[in-house]
Parts: structure tokens; sequence; C-alpha cells
């Protein structure tokens, strides 16, 4: 199948290719990318004194390249992807080398055909997305074929049947999936200038695995509905997304037959100065998966957004939250402020204030004895919709404030206070357990500061400085660091920095974490150099957070694009 | 043999390729509305795509940095900024919010589902292309430093002037 593919597909290009001879003005487009990174490991005993980390391999490096050809309504692309062996912290199940990604997509008579790979996704992603993150390791892209078609203004439909990417194989599942979306001012003509913007759309997706489990009847096709609407008028916004899945037994939920469902809702309001944003998200067992026994990233079918803010601060995002499959409660609160020019306190500049608060729970769960094991494995739990649930699983307030002080001088402070449930985030330790044994619970409690400034020093030369604190009593005690910057436009970066956790428990692991990095940048080019430590770190992808053994070493990326 | 055939199609092509433009893809805009890509111009000036995301600070560093000289570059030129946020739905709704709390007099749309990246071959963001006023990309740029906005400026002011750019 992959080889046919792959011959139709480059016979199409050739024909392309001679077909426009004629007219050599119209050679279409082509762009692409190319990436390489690799890491030369170095023994280091004190942050990882058995050796459990070191690569037998000592050098790992991965690297890809995507070409993708368009020439008006017609489409095709290719990747080669290769990992020799794949880099500490991505899915081992990445290892080997081929070509992953290719497909031809045209669009004739309104209607856009794609066959062979391609991402997509309906309305939030709830009930269907798949998608790349090169940088995590995650690609749950289809292979298969997808129509997209708009029979009429306003209206569009897509339809799609495939398979998804596990690693360098596809999943055992299929999906069958449909989606229609419509922009309601579109369709009416009486509506097109209405102050009121109204769009809604449906979809139902479908799934099928064969089964032969001795002990369960377990459901071969399973399927997923969802609704969806945004309503616009002035400065408000609001979305609504409600999904609902049948029985669908898995290694996630721990093989009961209870019904997922999941509702999103956000509202905002913005206005020059002011923005604000509302969300709130209930998950009751929506972990979809086209193998019902996969795990980590594997064959994730629909994506449940977190509801809380990506912190890109080297500390505090050590303590990131990702969405709960299995269930959570969640709302989160943003707001920005713009303070007036010439202010009292806004200064000369103004400044930009940003506050967030984001908090999960788990749902109610009135558990249901084991003992009862009809009603057990049907239900699994008994719920409340309105009823925060009784662990709670992550809360972070921050607080930012942008400010320029002078022409060269621009500072960024920031305030974080996070609550972090190890236990369930990382260990992944189900509800039932920690309802039952409180004490069992991990809790990280932290606070953590961030003072950021960017000196200009001369044209073209700027210096960057972040100084960050985390206090905490728990997981690995408090740390500092520093950080310095030196860019010289357009073209160089260099950057030093140090991470000392002073405050572990165990006083082996009080270390500095130095590291240093040179980047050049041409164009599109990019090379970048670092050589140095770095402390165990987290990933958090689709749900699922994994732990990023540390390192030391000397490390070598590059990027290019066309 | 049918991999080699297929890159060395690819070749043959790229050797015959014209000048670059911005694939046509949907996208969104900051009222919900799908757009296509190839509706976004400006007419016989010069254009600025910036990439962008909500989470990602230097993309942030460099539209905060254009802000102030955004009216002066569009006065001497006529160039107009439109940038494109990345976002997935965990932030895309953030994304109108910032934008106008933000002050910001770009055009804003939202390439949710990456079409418009993975078109245009983008690794990772920010990443800047500077097109010329037929929609040819003339120029392009991955990552910022401060201070690339002066070295942008100059690129700008070429193309406006229709003189060729060369990095």
């Amino acid at each position: 199948m992959k080889n046919i593919l792959l011959s139709s597909f480059a016979v199409c290009t050739f024909f392309l290719a001679s077909a426009q001879e004629n007219n050599p003005k119209n050679w279409g487009e082509l762009h692409g990318n190319f990436q390489f990174d690799g890491q030369l490991y170095l023994r280091d005993t004190a942050i990882d004194p058995s050796g459990e980390f070191y690569p037998d391999e000592r050098f790992l490096g991965q690297g890809y390249a995507n070409l993708i050809y368009s020439n008006g309504p017609f489409r095709a692309g290719i990747r080669y992807e290769n990992y020799q062996n794949v880099m500490l912290g991505f899915p081992p199940g990445f290892r080997g080398e081929g070509i992953t990604y290719r497909f031809v997509q045209f669009t004739k008579d309104g209607l856009d055909i794609t066959a062979g790979n391609f991402y997509e996704q309906f309305g939030s992603g709830m009930a269907l997305r798949t998608y790349e993150e090169r940088g995590l390791g995650y690609d749950n892209m289809f292979d298969g074929v997808r129509l997209i078609y708009s029979p009429i203004n306003g209206l569009r439909v897509k339809a799609l049947i495939g398979r998804q990417r596990i690693y360098f194989d596809n999943s055992a599942g299929i999906v069958r999936a449909l989606d229609a979306e419509v922009t309601l001012n579109d369709m009416v003509a009486g509506l097109s200038t209405s102050k009121t913007r109204i769009s809604f759309g449906g979809s139902f997706v479908s799934k099928f695995e064969s089964a032969n489990s001795p002990i369960f009847n377990l459901p071969e096709n399973v399927a997923l509905g969802g609704i969806r609407g945004q309503v616009l008028r002035g400065n408000f916004t609001a979305l609504l997304e409600y999904v609902y899945k049948v029985n669908d037994p898995s290694a996630d939920n721990g093989y009961i037959f209870r019904p997922g469902q999941s509702l999103l809702a956000n509202f905002t309001y913005s206005t020059p100065g002011f923005g604000v944003l509302l969300g709130f998200k209930r998950v009751d067992n929506m972990s979809f998966r086209s193998e019902r026994d996969g795990t980590l990233i594997e064959g994730l079918i629909n994506f449940l957004p977190a509801i809380s803010k990506v912190h890109t601060y080297a500390l505090p995002s050590l303590y990131q939250y990702a969405t709960q499959l299995n269930g959570e409660m969640g709302m989160q609160l943003e707001a920005s402020y713009r303070v007036p020019r010439n202010s009292w306190l806004g200064g000369k500049y103004g400044a930009d204030i940003n506050m967030n608060f984001s908090a999960a729970y788990s749902i109610w769960k009135d558990p249901i004895p084991k003992t009862d094991t009809l009603n057990f494995v049907q239900n699994g739990y008994n719920t409340q919709w309105f009823k925060l649930g009784q662990v709670k699983y992550f809360q972070d307030l921050n607080i930012r404030w942008d400010q320029k002080l002078s022409k060269a001088v621009k500072m960024t402070l920031t305030y974080f206070n996070i609550q972090y449930n190890q236990s369930v985030i990382l260990d992944g330790v189900k509800d039932e357990v920690l309802i039952a044994n409180p004490s069992q619970i991990k809790m990280v409690y932290l606070n953590a500061g961030v003072a950021e400034f960017l000196f200009k020093i001369k044209p073209k030369h700027y210096l960057r400085t972040e100084t960050q604190l985390l206090l905490t009593k728990q997981d690995r005690g408090n740390m500092a660091m520093l950080l310095f910057e030196y860019s010289i436009s357009p073209h160089w970066f260099f950057s030093v920095q140090d991470i000392y956790n002073f405050g572990n428990p165990d006083p082996a692991f009080r270390l500095h974490y130095p590291l240093g990095s040179i980047v050049y940048v041409t164009g599109t080019t990019r090379f970048a150099f670092s050589y140095g430590r770095q402390q165990q770190g987290i990933f958090c992808v689709g749900g699922v957070c994994r732990v990023v053994p540390p390192s030391n070493g000397l490390g070598i990326s590059v990027t290019s694009s066309f | 043999m049918k991999k080699i055939f297929a890159i060395a199609a690819f070749v043959a092509l790229a050797s015959h390729l014209n000048a670059q433009q911005l694939p046509d893809v949907k996208l969104k805009d900051l009222k919900g509305n799908t757009i296509n890509s190839s509706e976004i111009k400006n007419e016989g000036k010069p254009m600025i795509v910036s990439f962008w995301a909500t989470w990602c600070k230097p993309c942030l560093r460099e539209l905060h940095a254009y802000m102030d000289l955004y009216p002066e570059w569009q006065e001497e030129t006529g160039v107009i900024l439109v940038a494109i946020s990345i976002d997935d739905t965990r932030n895309s709704v953030k994304v109108g919010p910032m934008a106008v709390a933000e002050g910001w007099e770009y055009e804003v749309y939202i390439d949710e589902n990456q079409d418009m990246k993975r078109n245009l071959g983008i690794v990772n963001i920010p990443h800047t292309f500077v097109l010329d006023g037929n929609g040819n990309i003339v120029w392009q740029h991955a990552g910022y430093s401060p201070g690339d906005e002066d070295y942008l400026y100059e690129i700008i002011k070429k193309v406006a002037a229709g003189e060729p750019i060369k990095e």
C-alpha cells in the first residue's frame, strides 16, 4: 500500500511537471524543511550516580526532512524521518528510519481530496484531532482518505477514513469520521451584515478495532458524537462544545463500560487595553484511542485541551499540567490590562499586566464496590455533574508585569503560586486510590518568581537576563537560576545559565546545572550548539507527562527551511 | 527504489520552480470566520507575515517591538503586517483577547490545524516572511533577536522601492 501510494505520488509529480512544460511560468511552489538534533552524552556521576540514564550509544541523533509541492489545486508532500537512536526523553518507540508521511491532495469542482497522510481537527479537537509536535515526538496523523466539500455558502462538510500513526506503524484500529460546520451569517443572506456572528457544527467519529478478549465482550465499534457553537457579538464571544462517547473499555479507564462525555466552555471579552477569558471544562472518561490498549501518546484520536497557562520559564515549567483523560473539572480565568502611558502606574511608556488563575480537580466520584461486579464494570463509579471532585489536581495563580523602563531597558516580573498533584499528573495514580488514602497524595506547593530584563547595549546588541527563584518544601526543593543571553542581531546568540538546586532534600543532589550555548542564524537556517548539564525535566503532550532524564554533554541542532 | 524515484521527482521540480508564494489554505479570523489565505493581500505593496503563538516569548517580543514602529513603517512604505497564530485550541481562544487588549493594528489570523505552517516548511516560531507587491516571498527569517526590526525595515524599504533582496 505504502509503495503504491509513493509511486503514484511520484508519477503524479512527474506528470504534472511535464504537463507544465509548455507553460513554464507556472511551475508551482516547493517548500521544505530539515532538522537534525544530536547529543554527545558525557558520563556524569553527580547527576546520575548509577548510570541508569547514560545511553549505550554515547551519541544519539535524530532528524527529518519535509518537502511539500503545490501547484494551483494540486499538492503533494513527503517526509523522511530518522532516529539513530532516539534521543533521551523522546518516546523510545521511534527507532530506525523511513518515509513516514506522503500525500497527494487536489481540489476539483469544489471537492478537496486528500489521499495518504493528513492532519485534521474538528472543532476544538475534543472529538478528533491529529497533529504533530516534532519537538515532543508527538505525531498521530492519519493514513487514509479525506474529502472536504462546501455544497453551499457557509457550510463545510468533512469526511475521512484511515488509520493513525503509532511510531513507525499504523494503529490496529480504523477511524471513520464526519464533520459539518455552518457559519450562519454566510449561509443566510439577511445576516451577512449582522453584528452577531453565529457558527455551529457537529461531528461523528467512530473507531473499529477487532476484539477477542476471553473475559469481556468488548465493543469493536465505538462511536462518539459532538456538537459545538460559537456566538460573537461586539466585544463578546462564547464558545461551547460537548462530546459524548459510548462505552469504550480501555487500558486507560481500567476496562469499564462507562460512556464518556466532555464539556468545554469559553467566554471572552476584549476591548483595546483590556481582555478577559473565562473557561470551564468537565471531562468524564474521555480517553479515546484507536487502540484500546494504547498508553502514553499512542493512537489518541481526540484532544482535550488543558485549561491552564503554558509556562515557558525553566523553573515554573517543571510543574506543568496536562488534562487528565479519565476525568477532571477545570476552570480558568485570565485577564490582561494595559496601563496607559504617562500614568502614575504605567510611567512614561505604559505597562502590561496579565493575571491567570486556573484550577483542576477530579470529578466527583462515589466508588462502586468491586463486589457489585456488574454495576462496577458498567459504570466504574457514580458521579455528580456540578460537584467538584475530591482530589485536587492542580492550581496555578500567576501575575506578570511588563514594563519598558527607559529607551534601553525593558522589565518583566512574574510571580507564580502553584499546587501540583504529583501522584496524579506524573505517577498516574487513580482517583479511587487517592480518595481511599488521601495521605498518599504527593502534593507540591510552590512559589516562584522570575525577573527578566532586556538591555539595549548599542544598536543590534542586546543583553537579556533572567533571575528565577522557586521555593518549595516538597519534591526537589528550592532552586535558583540565572541566565544571561547576549544577542547580536540578526545572526548571533550567546547564552550561559546556571540552575542551582540548593534546597534539594538530598544533600548529594544540591547541584549546579551550568549550560552554555551558541546560536547562529542566517536567513532560515539555524545552528545551535550547547554544552553542559541539563536537569531532569518534564514533557507534557496529549494529556500525558513524561520525565526527561538529566543529562550532560554536547548538543547540536541544525534547522533549515525554504 | 520508488522512494528515490519520488525524491528525484521533487528535485527535478525544485530546479524549475518559480518565486515562492503563500500556499492557499484555510485560516480563521478573530471573528471565527474561515478565510482562504489567498485573500490576504496588500495590492502592490509589501507585506510582512509573521508566525507566532500566545506562549512564544520571542514571538511576543518581536510583535511588541514592531508595534511602536508600525505606524511609521506603514506611512513610509504602505506595508501591512499579518500575524498568524499557530496556537492550538488550548490557547487559540486567547488570541483574540490578546490582540485586542494589546491594541495591535496587525491583521491577525489563526492557523489552528497548522496547515499554513506545514505548507511553508516552518520548523519553529517566530518565523517571518516578507512578500513583495505581487505576493512573492522575497525574504524570510527564522527566530527573532532584539534589534531584528531595524534589519527588517531595511528589507521592507528595498521591497517597496522594487529593489532586489539579497540576504
